[in-house]
């Protein structure tokens, strides 16, 4: 495991300093490709602006906030949808048919409606992580076992004790992919709706600096969205391991590791 | 009978009620920017089947299809060599990782700024992003290779090109299929994202057009247009899974009944 780390290390520098050669020595040129050490700087200078802090806390809240939005209505909807068979055989079709819908089809219509402001991308960003949610929370809801579902219905247990003690527990992993998959799909269209709707955040900043031609600027500021992904990834599946420690799966992954 | 007869009923029921709906709730529509659903549907047809279809729409899907076949191409081929080798993996795996947490969209400056605005910077953006999915999932496969059968191969001494054929890719293909299932889609919205952001032609920029003029219609029909693409793709793949992965569902269907 180690070892793995060292070489994976390896690997990170090797790219970086791949970047610092290539444009150096001319193999591609300086305007397209900055070296590292130019982008690393131009980030230090970046991290003592204001403006970039702003742009910072302008897409973490636009991100958070659609993410919240989506796995509330996804939740709510989904355990209802899931528990009631009709509704379930009834929004099917819907459901399958609104799932693929590129959400960035919906740029024009958020424009006219809302310009370019966080609205817009917020509604963006609800649309494309709403169905990430709502598909796994169904999942998870036609899990239920039904030894455990017959062994509520034996002791009358009512609609919440059952939402509670038997669909909550099964749809909770479902539930935790779902977040995960979302807060990815949210982040990209934070960054996505900042770019191309030009509401307030890294999206625009990185469009900014493009029309400036500020290429180091901008390369930066790439780098900055990359680290937030990868956060997005650590910090849930960290928090999937917490709210899940009990689960099954969770346990033969921590004895394996 | 009466039972398909009954569920296609309540699968159509939804769908039928809602564009109901919204054809008359939208009907007399003075709204500028919601306009009747009907004037939307007429000028679809005179929006989209005359030159633009040749002009824009078939270009944007040439380009989607040119770049989502190379990714899978190059996801597969580099995932199978990355995933096989313990050593390599190890280097490039954190590297992967950033690499894929950098959202999409966010390259296509970078790609405008090497590549122009032309053919070229709009498939690699399509690659760029849709490489990720494929990779990572088709590492995570030939990772997973069954050890009986990998066993079993080197009892027999299949080696070469036909392990690589009838073992890794084989095993990985379900992997490699999710892979390929998220690359879709992550192409579809680049093809939209690397024409709305900057060119000359296609079906975003098309859409993005009609925005700027305030031909309100016409902007519906393109967002109506994509949303069926959209579905569409979603449709044809699922068609060509099932083609390319009957014997994986089968087997799982007879290994649930046990």
């Amino acid at each position: 495991m180690r070892k793995g780390a060292v070489l994976g290390v390896i690997g990170l520098l090797g790219f970086a300093v791949l970047l610092e050669v290539a444009p150096r020595i001319g193999l591609v040129p300086q305007r397209y490709a900055p070296p590292t050490s130019r982008i690393l700087t131009t980030l230090a200078e970046q991290l003592g602006e204001p403006r970039f802090w702003l742009a910072v806390v302008d897409t973490i809240r636009t991100w958070l906030l659609g993410l919240a939005i989506a796995v509330a209505l996804g939740v709510v909807l989904g355990v209802l949808i899931g528990t009631v068979p009709v509704l379930r055989a009834a929004t099917a079709s819907t459901i399958e048919f609104l799932r693929p819908i590129p959400s960035v089809a919906l740029i024009p219509l958020v424009v006219v409606l809302w310009g370019s402001t966080i609205t817009s991308t917020l509604a963006l960003v609800v649309y494309a992580s709403f169905w990430q949610v709502i598909v796994q929370v169904l999942y998870g809801v036609a899990d239920i076992d039904p030894v455990a579902q017959d062994t509520a219905r034996s002791y009358r247990l009512g609609r919440w004790h059952r939402v509670r003690y038997l669909v909550w527990p099964t749809a909770l992993p479902y539930i935790a992919t779902g977040v995960r998959l979302a807060a990815t799909v949210a982040l990209i269209l934070t960054i996505t709706g900042e770019l191309v709707i030009g509401s307030p955040g890294l999206g625009q900043e990185i469009a900014t600096a493009r029309a400036s031609g500020a290429v180091a600027a901008m390369y930066a500021l790439i780098v900055v969205t990359g680290l937030f992904g990868v956060a997005a990834n650590v910090l849930t599946r960290a928090a999937e391991r917490r709210a899940l420690h009990w689960h099954p799966s969770m346990r033969s992954e921590a004895v394996v590791a | 009978m009466t039972g398909v007869l009954r569920r296609t009923g309540i699968a159509l029921a939804l769908p039928v009620v809602l564009v109901a709906v919204w054809w008359f709730a939208s009907a007399g529509s003075t709204d500028f920017y919601f306009p009747p659903l009907r004037t939307i549907v007429e000028v679809f047809p005179e929006t989209w089947f005359g030159p633009r279809l040749v002009d824009d729409v078939l270009p944007s899907l040439g380009r989607l299809a040119v770049g989502y076949l190379a990714a899978l191409v190059l996801g597969v081929g580099l995932g199978m060599l990355i995933g096989s080798n313990r050593a390599l993996r190890a280097l490039v795996e954190p590297l992967l990782e950033f690499l894929r947490a950098v959202p999409p969209p966010v390259l296509v400056p970078i790609l405008v700024l090497i590549a122009g605005i032309g053919n070229t910077m709009k498939v690699l953006v399509i690659i760029s992003g849709c490489l990720w999915p494929v990779l990572l999932n088709t590492v995570e496969g030939v990772r997973a290779v069954d050890e009986v059968l990998a066993d079993t191969c080197r009892t027999y001494r299949i080696r070469g090109r036909l392990r690589w054929w009838h073992l890794v890719l084989r095993s990985a293909s379900p992997q490699i299929v999710t892979g390929a299932r998220q690359a879709l889609s992550v192409g579809i919205i680049l093809m939209v994202i690397s024409e709305m952001f900057a060119a000359s032609s296609g079906l975003g920029y098309t859409v993005i057009q009609f925005k700027d003029g305030f031909q309100i219609p016409q902007m519906w029909s393109g967002v109506i247009l994509l949303g069926l693409l959209g579905v569409l793709l979603s449709v044809l793949f699922r068609l060509a899974e099932h083609r390319v992965l009957g014997w994986y569902h089968g087997s799982r269907a007879v290994a649930k009944e046990r």
